[in-house]
């Protein structure tokens, strides 16, 4: 299953683990102490971050370090883009309207 | 068409708002009947391809409009607004919420305000969206997306069409 940017975000805990990992690199056991949840269930959430692509793996020693990758959540800001065109769009449509509406006044 | 018509979009994430506002070149009661009449709001609330279909609209504090938005393979993502407040062409405030074709709304939804006034013949709307929760605000901005994409291949067509004719 192709997993994106959306699914990342939808969530949250992940959310949370963004704002924690954005600061600095963690441990997952470092992560899961911030949350009243299961060790298993920030794995969980650990993996599908790093399936988005939105986090990275880093291993010094025995532990593994999660950090965030900073160009993907570039790609919140190409939505806010996407969502700009729909009311562009929307109301150019509208202007379409009222200039019909005004043509038969007349 | 008056080409220098304000438009302006900014999102603040810190506080979960959108802001646009917008001029037309259409007097005030015009432009209100366009945001309040379901037979006109029907003719360009959808970004094409995608359709608006009011199922029913009581404008009236209180009152409620049902409508989907279409694609066009005919897939129905239904919402329910219910006005909160109304001056007439002035301002009116009114709750968002995504729902099931049952019209079971999915809570929280988004508030918004809008305002409308006119100047010399142009007509002024700014639009402030308000969503209670990020998720939300997320699945708006996704679904705006979805949408965007959809119009994005759309304009491409017309594009190509238009190329295809020189």
């Amino acid at each position: 299953m192709r997993r994106d940017i959306f699914q990342a975000i939808a969530d949250p805990t992940r959310r949370a683990i963004i704002a924690l990992i954005a600061l600095q690199a963690m441990t997952p056991n470092a992560i899961a102490n911030n949350f009243n949840t299961t060790r298993q269930a920030v794995s969980k959430h650990l993996r599908i971050l790093t399936e988005c692509e939105l986090v990275k793996q880093e291993q010094q020693g025995r532990e593994i370090y999660y950090s965030l990758e900073i160009g993907k959540m570039k790609e919140i800001d190409k939505w806010l883009n996407q969502f700009r065109k729909i009311w562009e769009a929307r109301f150019n449509q509208l202007d379409n309207v009222l200039s019909t509406i005004k043509k038969k006044k007349k | 068409m008056k080409n220098n018509l304000l438009f302006d979009f900014t999102v603040d994430k810190a506080t979960k708002t959108v802001f646009i506002n917008r001029e037309f070149d259409a007097d005030l009661s015009l432009v209100w009947d366009a945001f309040t009449k379901r037979e006109i709001l029907d003719q360009w609330w959808a970004p094409k391809p995608w359709e608006s279909k009011t199922k029913y609209m009581d404008f009236k504090v209180g009152g409620r409009r049902f409508y989907a938005m279409v694609s066009p393979d005919g897939e129905e993502r239904w919402s329910i607004q219910k006005y909160t407040s109304i001056s007439p062409k002035t301002n009116f405030k009114m709750t968002n919420a995504f729902a099931d074709k049952d019209e079971n709304p999915e809570l929280p939804g988004s508030e918004w305000d809008l305002n409308f006034s006119e100047q010399n013949g142009t007509t002024k709307v700014s639009v402030t969206i308000y969503n209670e929760s990020l998720a939300r605000m997320e699945k708006m901005i996704e679904m705006g997306f979805k949408e965007g994409f959809a119009m994005t291949l759309k304009n491409l067509e017309n594009l190509l069409t238009t190329l295809s004719q020189q």
